[in-house]
């Protein structure tokens, strides 16, 4: 999978919010890259960064109070923080497509479903307008809604929220883009509808050759569809690799903490789950050394005060976890291969 | 990082001090809004303004030399002065007394009107939608009936019944007065009851009472302490209209209303006799405005924890 | 959508029959009698009292007025002898038309915009000016602005034509007068709006699709943030007639206010009647028109989920 072709590329994307009540740190030297035709899963809990740091490869985040203060993001090439306010918009309109997490408030309640969609073509001269709205029956069709000419001239509040969120990934996809970012895209659905969605991503990517980008908080999505994972942390990455070597070859505490708090089919009756406890850090003060130090079982005198470095453990497979380092003692994370990534060797 | 020593790397487990610090403190509803309201410069100003105009009403008056209604002929109409700090009107009578005493008036109109109607639409409003059913469907379609009738019209035809004075003014006020609390409150007392802790509470058999007390009130009485601090201009400004238009205070009592009424006969030749009152009129809607805005910050749910 | 209509018609017609009913019983209750003459014989009074109708019982006396209500007659004023309600209106309210049109439009366009603008630079200078703008408006009651207004820009200034009605001219200072409050009112609740669609997960949406700044204001933020404002158009209506209330008499205008405070203080029973009812009336006609055209810009309205 190495060998495809990247096209989106972080370099330790630093962003943070200014409040009133000071400054947060939501992504901290954040590094990835996102492949031809791949789909890439973005894992953590609530506030981790994994929305914001998704959002900042369109630069959708408000700003202010958001703001950039350092890296950069390359997409097909080119610096998106350094794009003109023409070129983001050509990129938005027709490279990349965003399905947000809630269907209920992203659709616009005042504005016909299919007006919603035609929006994408908007300041386009290329094509018609007639070819506008065959284009959004198309790809309203090809999500799977039925009666599209009927849909069509509905408002948001006559769907259902499946059919909802199946009317934003035809908005995402109507240009046919290389990249569809998803942003949890079925937290807000009910099981049944969850796996039809899911299913329907999949098939698209089949037919229309696009990637994505999964952001959930759901190692069971992340199985399903991924075939990379980002694990994040405290706005930091704290595992990357591809989806195999995450779930049987778990190198970081964090990472391994998800695992055992989720209930598998073979967990045993009686066997008690375990969650990790404590919270996420208050990213208004970010702790100094590796954030997740003050829950993390393994932790050690060192994780406290120094960020920890990275270690390269196979092609994909990289961990940012002091349990690599040479001196540190053995335990069942510990890898015989790890390799230290010196600095300004993309992480 | 060549200070790495092998002694740092004992693996030492969880800190369970730090796992679970909230590094901001923790404030009390109140505090928190009073935190933030003192920080507000302009409902803070607007808070002393009031605090001394309402000092001044009661006091200024006992003061002077001057009473409401000694005419001082030989003043007819004077500017400001050492004699007369603020002037003097038509008829000689000084301006500085009248003032305050209108003061007297219209504040305790405004302030009296705001909080009957806040009091009485919050118990109805609370009532209804707290316990639904009948009552409320029949209170709701009162209210929806005199929501559609201007309240102007129902205000004027009040007093005019009653008679002028402080108190029919102030009962014609409370008539259609109270409908906008009520349906604010209802509203926000149905959205707090039907969420999870008080279901919690109903569940766990705690009395009615209780959770009114417990749960209801704490959460909206915020609220309707902005919407009461908003309300006092408002019934302030009632009431100078319909004094304007000679429906309320009549004299020889005087309000603020009455005194810039009495004022804009002289408008071309003595402007300070409009706008002196109209100072303090203006100020005090200025003061009340700004410390209900303060208010509305600081008791938002939203935005609290920020500075 | 029809069936929405329909139902706020209804509303309104039940409405207008309590208020007539409220009104006709509230001013019979009315201390002191238009006929207060001490000139006045016993036996002139008992005519006029029959001329009149007040020797029926109340009840029928009710029942008569509603039935020239039908007809859309108000009866005769009882201080201008010779006159009747309708003539008196139909005189009048054109100026206080005429007037409320020039000051509500005045409001409500500027408020708008002063709103968008505000919003659109929040925590900049223009949106400080706005905000300033929008406190002091709705501090300042509109007998005092007409006040400030009519010394400044006609008696110190010269400007503007201090009183009476003859052009166009000599309505802007009343316009402004009455309008002010709500063109404050109006911007604030725009500008609170504005900024609360501006945080709406729609909005990233349309900017994720790549729609210029331009077109999310204009065709997003702005067409769902006027729904509020749209809320408040009846008792908008409302405060801009109570101001002509005043301000007529300021300028010395001669329309519905200046009539309507002249009967309140003559007890002029059937003027005071036909001028409530006719205002009343008109406001919740112009409720009806603000529910509806609510009903037409908010599409979830219109199916009647509300």
């Amino acid at each position: 999978m190495a060998d495809r072709e990247k096209f989106l590329e972080l370099k330790n994307v630093v962003y943070s919010f200014h409040t009133y009540g000071g400054q947060v740190k939501a992504v901290r030297d954040v590094s990835f890259e996102v492949r031809k035709g791949e789909i890439l899963g973005i894992v953590g809990e609530s506030g981790c960064g994994k929305s914001v740091t998704a959002q900042c490869i369109m630069r959708l985040n408000p700003e202010p109070p958001g703001f950039f203060e350092g890296g950069e993001i390359l997409f097909e090439g080119k610096d998106v923080l350094k794009m003109t306010n023409k070129e983001l918009r050509k990129m938005r309109r027709e490279d990349i497509g965003f399905v947000f997490q809630d269907p209920m408030t992203s659709l616009n309640p005042t504005m016909r479903v299919g007006a919603q969609i035609e929006e994408v073509f908007l300041g386009r001269t290329d094509v018609s307008k007639k070819e506008v709205k065959e284009k959004a029956l198309e790809i309203m069709r090809l999500v799977g809604i039925s009666d599209v000419e009927k849909r069509y001239k509905q408002y948001p509040h006559e769907l259902s929220g499946g059919m909802k969120q199946r009317v934003m990934i035809a908005i995402a996809l109507v240009s046919r883009p290389s990249l569809v970012i998803c942003d949890e895209p079925t937290t807000s659905l009910d099981v049944t509808i969850e796996a039809q969605i899911l299913d329907l991503l999949l098939e698209l990517r089949e037919k229309l050759g696009m990637s994505i980008i999964m952001i959930t908080h759901d190692l069971g999505v992340i199985a399903r569809m991924c075939d990379r994972v980002i694990v994040m942390y405290g706005g930091k990455i704290v595992e990357k690799g591809t989806a195999q070597e995450i779930f049987y070859d778990t190198a970081h505490p964090y990472t391994k903490g998800l695992m055992g708090s989720i209930a598998k089919l073979d967990t045993a009756k009686g066997e008690k789950l375990t969650p990790i406890e404590g919270t996420p850090p208050d990213l208004f003060f970010p702790p100094k050394g590796c954030p997740f130090a003050a829950r993390c079982e393994y932790a050690m005198d060192v994780c406290k005060d120094n960020p920890p470095c990275s270690y390269q453990l196979s092609g994909e497979h990289v961990t940012n976890c002091w349990l690599q380092h040479e001196f540190a003692p053995d335990t069942d994370l510990k890898k015989e291969n790890a390799a230290e990534l010196k600095e300004g060797e993309v992480k | 990082m060549a200070e790495l020593n092998r002694e740092s790397f004992v693996i030492r487990g969880k800190d369970t001090v730090r796992m679970e610090s909230i590094s901001r403190p923790s404030l009390s509803f109140w505090q928190d809004a009073w935190r933030r309201l003192k920080k507000n410069r302009a409902a803070f100003i607007g808070l002393c303004v009031v605090i001394f105009y309402t000092i001044m009403a009661v006091f200024a008056p006992m003061f002077s030399q001057y009473s409401l209604s000694d005419m001082d002929v030989t003043s007819r109409n004077a500017f400001i002065s050492a004699e007369h700090w603020l002037g003097c009107d038509a008829t000689g009578r000084d301006l500085w007394v009248r003032i305050w005493m209108g003061a007297r008036v219209s504040l305790s109109i405004g302030f009296i009107a705001a909080i009957i109607n806040a009091c009485v639409g919050a118990v109805i409003g609370g009532l209804c939608g707290f316990y639904g059913g009948k009552l409320d469907m029949i209170v709701m379609r009162l209210v929806d009936l005199l929501y559609g009738i201007p309240s102007l019209i129902i205000t004027i035809l009040v007093v005019m019944v009653l008679g002028k004075g402080i108190t029919p003014l102030i009962v014609a006020m409370c008539v259609v007065g109270w409908i906008g609390t009520c349906r604010f409150v209802r509203g926000e007392v149905y959205r707090i009851k039907e969420q999870d802790f008080v279901m919690a509470a109903k569940v766990l058999g705690i009395p009615d009472f209780k959770i009114i007390i417990k749960h209801i009130i704490p959460n909206i009485l915020g609220m309707l302490v902005t919407n009461l601090c908003m309300a006092i201009p408002g019934a302030i400004f009632q009431e100078a209209f319909l004094s304007y238009i000679g429906l309320g205070i009549t004299p020889p009592n005087c309000s603020w209303g009455v005194i810039c009424k009495e004022g804009i006969t002289y408008l071309r030749y003595y402007p300070h006799q409009v706008f002196i009152p109209a100072f303090f009129v203006c100020t005090t809607m200025l003061a009340l405005n700004l410390l209900g805005n303060g208010l509305r910050d600081a008791v938002d749910p939203r935005l609290r924890g920020t500075e | 959508m029809r069936k929405y209509i329909f139902k706020r018609l209804v509303a309104a017609v039940l409405t207008m029959w309590v208020l007539i009913t409220v009104v006709f019983f509230l001013v019979r209750l009315m201390p002191g009698d238009p006929f207060q003459n001490p000139k006045m014989t016993a036996e002139i009074r008992a005519n006029m009292e029959s001329y009149y109708g007040f020797d029926k019982p109340l009840i029928v006396q009710y029942g008569n007025y509603m039935k020239n209500l039908f007809k859309g007659d108000l009866g005769y004023s009882m201080k201008f002898t010779n006159k009747t309600v309708n003539g008196i209106i139909a005189e009048s309210f054109p100026f206080s038309a005429d007037l409320g049109i020039r000051a509500l439009v005045f409001a409500v366009s500027f408020g708008l915009v002063l709103g968008i603008i505000s919003a659109r630079n929040r925590g900049g200078k223009l949106d400080f000016f706005c905000v300033i703008v929008a406190v002091l408006g709705t501090s300042i009651p509109d007998f005092i602005m007409g006040a400030v207004l009519q010394y400044g820009f006609g008696i110190k200034w010269g400007l503007l034509p201090v009183a009476q009605y003859q052009g166009i001219e000599y309505t802007i200072l009343p316009a402004c007068a009455i309008g002010f409050y709500t063109l404050a009112s109006v911007s604030r609740i725009m500008r609170a709006s504005m900024l609360e669609v501006a945080s709406q997960d729609y909005i990233k949406t349309a900017r994720s699709k790549g729609v210029s700044e331009f077109r999310i204001t204009a065709k997003h933020q702005i067409r769902n943030a006027i729904m509020p404002v749209m809320t408040i158009m009846g008792p908008t209506v409302a405060s801009v007639l109570t101001g002509t209330f005043v301000i007529e008499s300021i300028f010395a205008i001669p329309g519905m206010g200046k009539y309507y405070v002249e009967s309140v203080s003559n007890n002029d029973y059937s003027m005071v009647l036909g001028m409530t009812i006719f205002y009343g009336v008109f406001l919740i006609f112009c409720n009806l028109v603000v529910d509806v055209l609510y009903g037409v810009a908010d599409p979830r309205v219109r199916i009647g989920e509300r």
